[in-house]
C-alpha cells in the first residue's frame, strides 16, 4: 500500500517548507534591528497564518457541503456583506463613532451580522423551500452585488476623509495587516476549526453526495445548517483581517486536492492550510523583497487564483 | 417486518404517491413493479427516510420510521440509489468501508475490517479494491456500492433500479446477487425493477403501482398473470411457463 505513505510525507514536506519561508521572512534584510523587526513581522506571520488555515478550511468544507469544486463562500456574498456594513456605518454614523474606533465591537458586530445573514438565507432556503441549494447560492451571488453596488454608491457621495479610511480599512490587504485584532480572531476561528477537524470523518461521508450521506445516517440538514455557521465565521475572520480575498481559497483548496490525492479532508484540511500558508508567506516575501511594494499581494493572488480558476473551468468544460 | 400504512405524498398539486397500505415480509424479495411515473422509487425513498412522507406511517421492526434516529437507521436498512459519485479519488476499498460509517463514525476496528473484507469477497471485487472508482465501469460502479450496502450491515437492504445501464450478463449477476443475500444473508430486499421478467424470476413477492396507488400485491405467482399485467402495463402480452418459472412476452 504505497500510497499511504504519500499524504504524511508531502504534509511533512510542506511543514518544514512552512518552517523555512517563515524563517526566511523573518531574517532576510533585517539589519539586526531584532527588537524592532520580530514583532513586526512576527504578528504579520501569524495573521497570514490565520487567513490561509480560515479560507482554505472554508473553502473546503463549503466545496464539499456544495458538492462543486469551483465554488468559494465569497459566492454567498458574506464578504460583499461586510463591505457594506463597513461602508455603512461610515456613511451614517462618521468617523468618531464607537463603531469605527472600537475595533473588537466592529469585529463581533459584524461577524455576528455575516453569521446572521447565513442563518437567514439558510432558514430561507432549507426550511422554506428545502432542496435548492443553488438557488441559494443564486440569491447570494445576487444579494452580493446588490451589496457591492450599493457599497461603491455610498462611498462616492462619502467624505474624502472617511473615504480614506474606510478604504485602508476595507482594503487591509496583506501589506498593512490589522494586527490589533489578531488576538480576537484566533479566539474566534480556534474553536470553529477545530470543530470542523472533528467533523472531518462526517464531511468525508458528506462528500459521497446527500444521498449516500443521509442512508448512512448523517443528518444532513442539520449538518449543513453547522456547516453553514462555521464558513460565515471563517470568512468573517478572514475578511476583518485582509479584507475581501476572493481567489486565496479557492487556489488553496483546489491545488491541495491536487497535491493530496484524497478525498480524506483531515488530510486536506492541513495540508491544505500548510500549502496555503507557504503561498501566501512566499508571496509577500517577492512582494516585499523583490517588488519592493510595487505591487500587493491581494493582487498578485487575484490575478493568480483568477488564472487558475479559468483553467479549471475551460478544463471542466471540456470533459 | 416492515409495514407501510396510508403513505401519500405530493409534490405541488399532483399526488406522486396515494393512500398505500402494504405489509413488506421479512427475509424475502420484494419487487416494485409498475410503468414510468407510478411512484415506485418515491415509495422506496419515502421508505429509507430519503424524503418525508405528507401522510401515513411506516412502521419497520415496530417502530415508526420518523421516530429513528437518522443513525439508528441506518444500521437497519439501507438504500442505494442511482447517483453519480463525485470526481474526487477514491478507492472501491475506501467505498466500501463508509458502509461502516453509521457504527464507528469513520474510526474502523478489526470487525469493520473483517466485514468490509467479507463484503468485497461477496461481490467479487477483492482484485479491483485499491482501484479508483472513476476508473471502473458501471458494472463495476454498481458492484462496488453494493458491497458499500453490504458492509452496512442492515437487515433491509433498499435498491433503486439496480439494472440501469447493466447488460445482460451483469444483469443476472445482479438479480443473483440479490438473490443471494436474501438466502445466504437473510436480509430482506426490496427492490424498484422494469424488466418484469427479472422480478418474475428473483423476486419473492409483488408490488404492483399505478399512477401513485397501489395496483396489488402479492406473491409472483398471484401477480404475474396475463389479466394483471395487462390491465398494469396497458399492452397486451403472453405469459409462458418454462420450468415452472413465468416469463412474460410483451413485444
Amino acid at each position: 500500500m504505497k500510497k499511504n505513505y504519500k499524504s504524511p510525507i508531502r504534509i511533512i514536506i510542506l511543514f518544514f517548507l512552512v518552517i523555512f519561508s517563515v524563517g526566511v521572512y523573518l531574517l532576510v534584510q533585517s539589519n539586526n534591528n531584532w527588537g524592532y523587526i520580530l514583532p513586526l513581522r512576527g504578528k504579520k506571520i501569524i495573521a497570514f497564518i490565520i487567513i490561509s488555515i480560515c479560507s482554505t478550511i472554508g473553502t473546503m468544507t463549503f466545496q464539499t457541503m456544495t458538492e462543486n469544486k469551483i465554488l468559494t463562500p465569497s459566492i454567498i456574498g458574506l464578504d460583499s456583506l461586510y463591505v457594506f456594513f463597513q461602508t455603512v456605518i461610515m456613511a451614517l454614523l462618521g468617523n468618531g463613532h464607537a463603531l469605527i474606533r472600537d475595533k473588537y465591537f466592529n469585529f463581533f458586530l459584524s461577524t455576528f451580522l455575516m453569521v446572521g445573514a447565513s442563518c437567514l438565507l439558510y432558514w430561507i432556503f432549507f426550511k422554506k423551500f428545502p432542496g435548492r441549494l443553488y438557488l441559494l447560492l443564486m440569491t447570494g451571488l445576487i444579494m452580493g452585488t446588490f451589496f457591492r453596488s450599493f457599497s461603491s454608491f455610498l462611498q462616492v457621495l462619502m467624505d474624502p476623509n472617511e473615504f480614506d479610511q474606510l478604504q485602508s480599512r476595507l482594503f487591509a490587504s496583506f501589506n498593512n495587516i490589522d494586527t490589533s485584532l489578531l488576538f480576537v480572531t484566533i479566539i474566534t476561528s480556534l474553536p470553529v476549526i477545530v470543530l470542523l477537524f472533528k467533523l472531518s470523518s462526517v464531511l468525508d461521508v458528506l462528500h459521497l453526495g446527500r444521498v449516500n450521506a443521509l442512508q448512512l445516517g448523517v443528518n444532513v440538514d442539520l449538518l449543513t445548517f453547522i456547516l453553514f455557521l462555521l464558513i460565515s465565521i471563517l470568512t468573517a475572520v478572514s475578511t476583518a483581517l485582509v479584507g475581501p480575498v476572493t481567489f486565496l481559497g479557492f487556489l488553496g483548496a483546489n491545488l491541495s486536492y491536487r497535491i493530496f490525492d484524497t478525498f480524506q479532508h483531515k488530510t486536506l484540511f492541513i495540508g491544505g492550510s500548510l500549502f496555503t500558508i507557504v503561498f501566501v508567506i512566499s508571496g509577500q516575501i517577492v512582494i516585499e523583497h523583490i517588488f519592493k511594494f510595487q505591487t500587493t499581494l491581494s493582487v498578485v493572488l487575484e490575478f493568480v487564483g483568477g488564472l487558475y480558476f479559468l483553467i479549471i473551468l475551460l478544463k471542466e468544460r471540456k470533459q | 417486518m416492515m409495514e407501510i400504512k396510508q403513505l401519500s405524498k405530493k409534490y405541488g398539486q399532483k399526488k406522486v404517491v396515494q393512500d398505500i397500505t402494504v405489509p413488506i415480509r421479512k427475509g424475502e424479495m420484494t419487487a416494485c413493479i409498475g410503468p414510468n411515473g407510478a411512484g415506485k422509487s418515491t415509495l422506496l425513498e419515502m421508505v429509507s427516510k430519503l424524503i418525508p412522507s405528507d401522510t401515513g406511517e411506516i412502521y419497520i421492526d415496530g417502530g415508526e420510521i420518523r421516530t429513528w434516529k437518522q443513525n439508528e437507521l441506518a444500521k437497519r436498512l439501507s438504500v442505494l440509489k442511482q447517483s453519480n459519485i463525485m470526481s474526487m479519488r477514491l478507492t472501491i476499498k475506501e467505498l466500501v468501508s463508509f458502509g461502516r460509517f453509521p457504527y464507528t463514525k469513520g474510526r474502523l476496528n478489526q470487525h469493520c475490517y473483517n466485514v468490509i473484507e467479507k463484503s468485497l469477497n461477496y461481490m467479487g471485487l477483492n482484485e479491483l479494491s485499491n482501484q479508483y472508482i472513476n476508473t471502473l465501469s458501471g458494472g463495476q460502479l454498481q458492484r462496488a456500492m453494493i458491497a458499500m450496502v453490504l458492509a452496512q450491515d442492515t437487515d433491509y437492504i433498499l435498491l433503486d433500479e439496480p439494472l440501469n445501464n447493466l447488460d445482460m450478463k451483469y444483469s443476472v449477476q445482479m438479480m443473483k446477487t440479490m438473490r443471494g443475500m436474501v438466502d445466504d444473508l437473510g436480509k430482506t430486499v426490496i427492490t424498484v425493477i422494469h424488466d418484469i421478467n427479472f422480478a418474475a424470476a428473483y423476486a419473492d413477492n409483488i408490488i404492483a403501482m399505478k399512477e401513485g396507488k397501489l395496483f396489488g400485491s402479492g406473491t409472483v405467482d398471484e401477480m404475474v398473470t396475463k389479466e394483471i399485467i395487462e390491465e398494469l402495463f396497458e399492452i397486451n402480452i403472453d405469459i409462458i411457463e418454462k420450468e415452472s418459472k413465468k416469463f412474460v412476452l410483451y413485444y
